[in-house]
């Protein structure tokens, strides 16, 4: 079997699954096979979709400064699917709020959105990354042409609310949304520095081209 | 000055021979009549059962809910308890190995009664009551418990506070070596807490001691702790060492932390946000998966007892 389909008819597979693993494990614990959600379910399952969103957030961040230093280059096949995950957890995230925290019940849902500037962050995340997920197909692709990178660009900014949204909401030991900002910042600067770096070679061949002629 | 060393507690350190007898009487008919000691649900291995000693003597009372109490595993696994840790399971593990004895207790200030004095020795004269009280946490979720405890307006009238003492403060024990919170600096240490002389001898306001009929666990703040149903559960201090009478208002450790979102008086009140969140609504642990919020009353529904306290006081501001 060649690479590419062996990406496709063993890894995708295997790695959807494991993906798929934190909501699995979720379902168990409430079931209480594997675990528990202990004394306050709600804020559990809340907790969790969250935090996997945002390691979800990271892995799919995380895929272009690894294939560069690895020179892995079938990472790439694996980013859309990260991506995709990240949207899954969040939907989840926001829709155990809307339902389980809520109650779906409209004035709370309405005062909270635009009085609790941590939930309106998180919001805009969303709505971000609904229209990423949205354009994530190889046809909205094509269609978008050059406005497609600068579109899917917003994850950089979505990473940042999320991040933010969650060092906002925590009440005091800022120690897990700290370790995200790092991580962050670190794949961030990863790319700002690989942007520098080819700026000056790109300058660098651009005077040599005159000399030569 | 009495110091005494206790390794354990024992029924007979906390019951007076005189009372020995009336107290098997009194579990007897307790056991009989259903009594107001509730059995302990879903017990499993929260607290190990060498610790779990039945109190005696414990009589009930009016201030008690008629509200459904809490599984025991709600209370003992779900809390904050910043000094073994800042997750809300954190305390359940952290606090196994604490020794809650022997403990002292070290009052000073504006009192008569100053000196350090050895826990059992201290709630020795005072009876023992269950108070099943709502706890509204300033996190918008909330319980009902059933502590026991004594009179924290007795043990303030028998410390004889001076004309000059306004306001009690509280400290929980600083020792990182047996908190391993504290060995980072999640809050400056130690933990303190204040009341007004007023609030404090409010007869909702008890030092608790127990929960469930049975010596308090240690992630609920064994050996003592304040309970003041009315206010956010931070103000309730846990494993409390120093009692202290001032003429000032003292420092608390959350308003110290985060002046802004937290204040001295932090009573419960729906009409005021914490900055961050609404508090207009709790989640009522044990609720179920599905149960919808329910409405957070003033004070806690404890206004009756308490809204003369503050009549003169702008609550917004004074949050």
């Amino acid at each position: 079997m060649d690479t590419l389909r062996q990406v496709r008819l063993v890894w995708k597979p295997l790695v959807f699954a494991f993906c798929l693993a934190p909501l699995v494990l979720l379902v168990t614990d409430a079931l209480e096979l594997t675990g528990r959600l202990g004394a306050n379910p709600v804020e559990e399952i809340q907790d969790r979709f969250g935090i996997w969103a945002l390691r979800f957030i990271m892995i799919t961040l995380a895929v272009t400064p690894l294939r560069r230093i690895t020179g892995w280059n079938w990472l790439a096949r694996f980013r859309r699917m990260f991506g995709l995950f990240t949207f899954f957890y969040v939907l989840m995230h926001f829709v155990t709020w809307l339902v389980l925290d809520q109650g779906l019940l409209l004035s709370a849902i309405l005062e909270d959105l635009t009085e609790r500037p941590f939930i309106t962050i998180g919001f805009a995340a969303l709505l971000l990354l609904t229209a990423l997920a949205a354009t994530s197909t190889n046809a909205a692709r094509r269609r978008l042409g050059r406005r497609w990178q600068t579109l899917h660009n917003a994850t950089y900014v979505i990473a940042i609310l999320g991040v933010w949204h969650y060092w906002w909401q925590v009440k005091k030991d800022i120690t897990e949304p700290l370790l995200y900002a790092g991580i962050l910042a670190a794949l961030l600067g990863a790319r700002i520095i690989w942007r520098q770096v080819r700026k000056r070679r790109r300058r660098q061949v651009a005077l040599q081209i005159p000399q030569r002629s | 000055m009495l110091i005494k060393k206790l390794t354990d507690i024992h029924p007979s350190e906390i019951t007076s021979k005189e009372n020995y007898l009336n107290r098997r009487e009194f579990m007897r008919v307790g056991a009989v009549a259903g009594g107001s000691i509730l059995a302990p649900a879903a017990l499993g291995a929260v607290v190990p059962k060498s610790r779990r000693a039945k109190l005696a003597d414990v009589a009930s009372s009016p201030y008690s809910t008629d509200e459904a109490p809490n599984s025991y595993e709600d209370i003992s696994t779900y809390n904050n308890y910043y000094e073994f840790g800042t997750g809300k399971d954190d305390p359940v593990a952290n606090s196994q190995d604490f020794k809650a004895r022997p403990w002292k207790i070290t009052v000073d200030g504006e009192a008569e009664k100053t000196g350090t004095f050895d826990f059992d020795e201290l709630i020795k004269p005072f009876d023992l009551e269950e108070r099943i009280y709502r706890l509204r946490c300033v996190e918008a979720w909330s319980m009902v418990i059933p502590w026991v405890g004594i009179s924290l307006a007795d043990v303030v009238k028998s410390l004889a506070p001076t004309s000059k003492a306004k306001y009690v403060a509280f400290q929980t024990l600083h020792d990182p070596t047996r908190m391993p919170g504290q060995r980072r600096r999640a809050l400056d240490w130690p933990y303190r807490e204040g009341l007004t002389i007023a609030e404090a001898t409010n007869p909702l306001s008890i030092l608790a001691v127990g929960l469930y009929g049975e010596v308090l666990p240690n992630q609920n703040g064994a050996p003592i702790r304040l309970v003041v149903p009315w206010k956010y559960g931070f103000k309730s201090i846990k494993g409390i060492v120093r009692i202290s009478f001032t003429e000032r208002q003292p420092r608390t450790s959350w308003n110290m932390s985060q002046p802004r979102e937290y204040g001295f008086y932090a009573n419960v009140n729906p009409q005021v946000d914490h900055p961050r969140w609404s508090q207009a609504r709790e989640r009522r642990i044990g609720a179920g998966l599905f149960a919808s919020k329910q409405p957070t009353l003033m004070f806690n529904g404890y206004e009756e007892e308490v809204a003369h306290l503050y009549k003169d006081l702008d609550l917004r501001r004074n949050f």
